[in-house]
């Protein structure tokens, strides 16, 4: 498809605004419905007692004095859930050789990480639950664990899965033209550095939580749950509790938040659906702090040894990495655990010309908990392992860290480009993005004021990253491979008798502004005012199938498709219109919810009132007008297998070189994610997850001991970013509309944490660059910064 | 996480605090500010079979002035000290340290009796209390005692409070125009408990005299840096040999480890500490 079928100027103009989001105020209000806000009738509430030990052999459950407190409802062991579900494994068929056994919601034989959930007790409240959970006695014979992720594919380490050979989940080798000898040669520099990036994850503001209905009568199951992807939910809960698709329905009302941690199948959670089932009432389940921690998906624990070489000119002639990650005991169901490693592969060196290219990964098990995709899946691993190599590289050479990328960047005329790593590249703007961003941060500037501060003693650091992020995916992602994740959306818009809007749409909502964005679509492309306009989404009852959000696709999939879905719409309306004014369709248009002509703008009708023809006096009708008044249209990405985006990223860091303290000074991102829908929208995705980067570069870490026992999993000493120590963050946009689809709309909501720690990390460098030290672990705490600085006394 | 069922007293009078608190029918927990507790009870942590709630005990709410001295009741909230004159004008340490400890919905809860009381080895006042050479007045149903600071702590949450005791108040000595204080911390966050922190109170400085140097947040709990100050006091804030010395004698410290800091990483940030906190200690009280 090609240009966009609509002016985007007209009265009701609300695309490329920023809009107000119109459920802003309720939720400020605290008028939101999460799923802790439910309460039913005969509900009753679940806790779990989980494994305190990274690897052991359970010998006996012992719950009968749990069962004796007043008030619990019931205990069940693992076989008292794992009877009624059917078996989920994790693998895709496109990831080849992939391999993870078989899971079931509760430990049985064995517990394979430290708070893997072993027994549930379903109470007449949280708080009598927790009380039988401290009496429940499990008696654990400790097996050895299996933590650190490069000893866990060597031989002789314990296995956790004794029925496979190894530790190995997936192995996968990308080879393009000949690295080894194109690192040959006089006139080439090579480097090599090691990269340890630490495991986090996604601490929403909402934990998990779910309640599940069942009623034995017609043998449905009602999931309320905090997530993103109710129609996949859907299919995973009916294959597993094997009830009819349709017998199962996935409710999301308001969400606090996700960030890819509520796309997962959850033992705890599945729990909790077979527990209403064989209780016949609804049961809760919130998760609280430490369970978030410990069984919330982690992500990014990887291990990367990287080596670039360049010729005397800066131009990368080959770039090679080999990379090892631990995913915890299994891998995640359905996503898999793989897919964060194979983007890596993918897309690291992405914006670059780079055509000799070798990269190696190995994803292991190992006995922590389970890790999967959260926020830019693989993305800051890519993007800060090439772009460090680049910029240490571009100093070893002599070169600005600007320069080198000029001289790399894939030209913006040159597209569509096929890279390395076989990735079809369109309609991407480094260049144009880099320039702005070189203009916008001051960049001469800063580095001359670099050089007196280091007179001053005075360590300040500049780093950039460039980068892509995959957004609008087809479904070349999961569903090649046989999951049961959708890659396209539908919307059905209506109009009623009032003449307002109502949109249903399969995309989803947790805080991002998702239906802001679908109703600012909704009310241009139709033509009434904003307010007209009611959106529903995740509930797989009222809304057509499709896949939800992941991957940056919600503004650019589901809004697609609400744009078809408006247009159609509107030509029925005017169809409609013209019958009963008695001229032709083509002569009118509808403007603020009044149908006018075209040729002077005058007012012909109101749709209110034609609504009320349409449903009460349908008799003033010719009888072959048949309206319908909705409609209902899909999309998916067709001509590309994902439709990337890029941008351009600095930090200016200062380092206390006393205490291995940073401080982020500034933060710049030019970003190009197509048609901007609601400018200010996309800056608050852009400024979140830029600030979840940093969280990345400089705080979060979910630290183990090496018997894999979790350190910290407190709000207290867990760190996530604060308002007080974030820098200002400039946004600026380059908008590059996709030709995929009429909107013309990219992702934007992943690229501030998938480049963010690259910039980081080069700009911490930078400053430390003349005390010739270097760090490149992720996070960069002030103890990591000190042992690179006096590496002999600490 | 949930707390388990206790049972729950809000007493009117310190006595009948004092009354309920030595019953041995039930172990009763002071609730001050809640704002260590709650979070512990509801981690399990801590599992009180009674909570005695102090918070409508007016007697327990004063800022007084009682000659050379500053008498604060146990459940002064750090906020009152924070917008008191009386604290401007005579503790000065307060006025630098207090704005660092949590963040601003904390210290409108958190008090200084349930600081003093809990003896955390990452807070501040145990610190400030010590470098102040302040007092801490405790009572029971049936005596009084008044502890000074360098003897009220002797470990990680622990302090030589009986069960049946309460902090009543803490004394601390007015500043007057030759006292010299200096307060530094490293948080990794604003308002997070510090990586390694250090309060100074000094009589005077050229020559430092009555140093008292005192780390928080390296060791099991508030931790005075004896040999340090003997090696400065008496010496010019300008002698480089005495600084030297004085920084060297921080390796003796017990340093504990934590996931974010070894014991090296520890002394290495005591001595940052303690060094920016004397070069702010020669600029004059405000
Ligand atoms: C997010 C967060 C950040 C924080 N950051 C810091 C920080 O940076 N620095 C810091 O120092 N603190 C910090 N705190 C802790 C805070 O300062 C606490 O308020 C304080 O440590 C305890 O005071 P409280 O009045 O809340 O006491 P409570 O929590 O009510 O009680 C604490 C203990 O003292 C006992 N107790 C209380 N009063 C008395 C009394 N009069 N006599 C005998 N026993 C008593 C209680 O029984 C309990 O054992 C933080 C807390 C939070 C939640």
């Amino acid at each position: 498809m090609s240009g966009p079928l609509h002016k985007f100027d007209r009265p009701n103009s609300y695309i490329g605004r920023s809009v107000v989001r119109p459920d802003a105020k309720r939720l400020v209000e605290g008028q939101g419905n999460y799923v802790d806000d439910l309460q039913l009738p005969r509900m009753v509430h679940a806790a779990f007692v989980r494994s305190p030990y990274a690897h052991a052999k359970i010998i006996s459950i012992d719950t009968s004095n749990a069962k004796s407190v007043t008030g619990v409802v019931a205990v069940f062991v693992g076989n008292d859930i794992n009877s009624q579900v059917k078996p989920w494994t994790a693998t895709l068929t496109h990831l080849k050789g992939m391999r993870s056994p078989p899971q079931l919601p509760l430990a049985d034989a064995v517990a394979r990480w430290q708070g893997e959930p072993i027994v549930m007790v379903v109470a007449q409240s949280r708080a009598i639950a927790e009380d039988a959970c401290e009496l429940v006695e499990i008696e654990f014979e400790p097996l050895e664990p299996v933590c650190n992720t490069e000893i866990a594919a060597q031989r002789g380490t314990p296995l956790i899965h004794p029925e496979l050979d190894s530790n190995v989940a997936w192995e996968r080798e990308v080879v393009a033209g000949d690295a080894d000898t194109a690192m040959q040669g006089s006139d080439i520099t090579t480097l090599e550095r090691t990269f340890h990036f630490g495991r986090h994850t996604g601490v929403t503001l909402e934990s998990r939580s779910v309640v599940t209905e069942f009623n034995k009568s017609d043998d449905t199951l009602v999931f309320h749950y905090s997530g993103q992807a109710p129609h996949m939910m859907q299919a995973v809960l009916s294959k597993h509790l094997q009830l009819p698709e349709e017998n199962v329905r996935v409710v999301a009302r308001d969400v606090g938040g996700s960030f890819g941690i509520k796309i997962h199948t959850y033992g705890d959670e599945i729990a909790t659906a077979v527990a209403a089932r064989l209780l016949c009432r609804p049961v809760k389940f919130i998760a609280d702090r430490l369970e978030s921690f410990s069984s919330d998906i982690h992500a990014r624990e990887h291990r990367v040894h990287g080596k670039i070489a360049v010729n005397k000119n800066g131009e990368i002639v080959a770039l090679t990495f080999d990379d090892v990650t631990g995913i915890g005991p299994y891998s995640m169901y359905p996503r898999t655990s793989a897919i964060e490693c194979n983007q890596i592969l993918n897309l690291t060196g992405a914006p670059y010309k780079i055509e000799n290219y070798y990269a190696k990964g190995t994803v292991v098990f190992q006995n922590k908990n389970m890790m999967c995709q959260y926020r830019a899946v693989g993305h800051p691993v890519a993007m800060a392992v090439c772009d460090s190599l680049i910029e240490d590289v571009a100093h070893e050479i002599n070169m600005d860290v600007v320069d080198i990328r000029r001289r790399n960047l894939i030209a913006d005329d040159a597209y569509p480009v096929t890279s390395a790593t076989g990735m079809k590249f369109n309609e991407l703007s480094h260049h144009q993005s880099l320039d702005s961003l070189i203009a916008m941060m001051n960049y001469d500037q800063l580095r001359n004021d670099q050089k007196s501060d280091r007179a001053a003693g005075i360590y300040r650091g500049i780093g950039l990253v460039s980068m892509v992020e995959v957004t609008n995916p087809s479904p070349m992602f999961y569903g090649v491979g046989g999951a049961p994740i959708a890659a396209q959306d539908g919307a059905s818009i209506r109009l009623d008798a009032a003449g307002a809007l109502h949109v249903s749409c399969s995309v989803t909502e947790q805080g991002q502004g998702t239906n802001t964005i679908l109703a600012q679509i909704a009310a241009e492309v139709f033509g009434v005012d904003i307010d007209r306009v009611k959106v529903t989404t995740g509930d797989t009852a009222n809304v057509p199938y499709g896949g939800g959000t992941w991957a940056s696709r919600g503004a650019g999939i589901g809004g697609e498709s609400v744009l078809l879905a408006a247009k159609a719409l509107k030509d029925q309306v005017l169809d409609v219109a013209a019958s009963i004014l008695q001229t032709s369709a083509d002569s009118l248009d509808i403007d603020a919810g009044t149908v006018i002509n075209i040729a002077d703008g005058a007012e012909r009708m109101d749709l209110g009132e034609l609504g009320k023809i349409v449903y009460y006096r349908a008799n003033e009708l010719p009888p072959d007008i048949k309206p319908e008044l909705i409609a209902t249209r899909h999309y998916r990405v067709t001509d590309y297998p994902f439709v990337f985006t890029n941008s351009a990223m600095a930090a200016h860091v200062e380092v206390d070189v006393e205490t291995g303290f940073v401080k982020v000074l500034d933060f710049w991102v030019v970003e190009d994610c197509g048609r901007v829908i609601n400018p200010k929208l996309v800056d608050e995705q852009i400024r979140g997850g830029v600030v979840q980067g940093i969280g990345g570069a400089l705080y979060e870490e979910c630290l183990y001991d090496d018997d894999g026992q979790l350190l910290n999993a407190t709000m207290a000493d867990y760190l996530v970013p604060m308002a007080a120590e974030m820098p200002d963050i400039h946004i600026l946009h380059v908008e590059t509309p996709t030709t995929t689809s009429n909107l013309g709309a990219k992702g934007a909501g992943e690229a501030g944490t998938g480049g963010a720690p690259a910039a980081i990390l080069n700009a911490v460098n930078d400053a430390l660059r003349p005390l010739d030290t270097a760090i490149h672990q992720m996070p960069m705490t002030p103890e990591r910064i000190l042992k690179a600085l006096y590496p002999d006394k600490l | 996480m949930k707390a388990p069922d206790f049972q729950y007293q809000c007493p009117r009078t310190l006595n009948d605090a004092l009354v309920q608190l030595s019953s041995d029918d039930v172990e009763c927990q002071p609730l001050a500010g809640g704002q260590s507790l709650m979070p512990m009870m509801n981690l399990r942590l801590a599992q009180p079979e009674m909570l005695l709630d102090l918070n409508n005990i007016a007697e327990l709410s004063f800022i007084r002035e009682a000659g050379s001295h500053i008498e604060i009741g146990a459940m002064v909230r750090y906020a009152t000290l924070l917008e008191s004159k009386l604290i401007h004008h005579h503790i000065p340490l307060f006025v630098q340290a207090l704005p660092h400890i949590a963040h601003a919905a904390i210290r409108n809860r958190g008090t200084i009796g349930g600081s003093v009381a809990l003896a955390d080895p990452a807070a501040e006042m145990p610190a400030l209390l010590k470098a102040l050479d302040a007092t801490i007045e405790v009572v029971s149903k049936s005596s009084t005692r008044t502890i000074s600071a360098d003897d009220f702590f002797l470990g990680t949450y622990e302090t030589a409070l009986r069960s049946d005791e309460l902090v009543h108040s803490i004394k601390v000595p007015v500043a007057i125009s030759e006292h010299r204080y200096g307060f530094y911390e490293l948080a990794r966050r604003h308002g997070d408990y510090a990586l390694a922190g250090v309060a100074i109170g000094a009589h005077s400085v050229e020559p430092y005299t009555n140093l008292r140097i005192v780390f928080f947040s390296i060791s099991d709990c508030a931790v005075r840096a004896v040999e340090a100050e003997d090696a400065l006091n008496g010496k010019l804030s300008n002698d480089s040999t005495a600084l030297g010395n004085a920084l060297e004698t921080l390796s003796k410290l017990n340093y504990y480890e934590d996931a974010n800091a070894s014991s090296a990483t520890k002394n290495h940030l005591a001595r940052v500490v303690m060094q920016r906190a004397l070069s702010k200690l020669s600029t004059a009280v405000s």
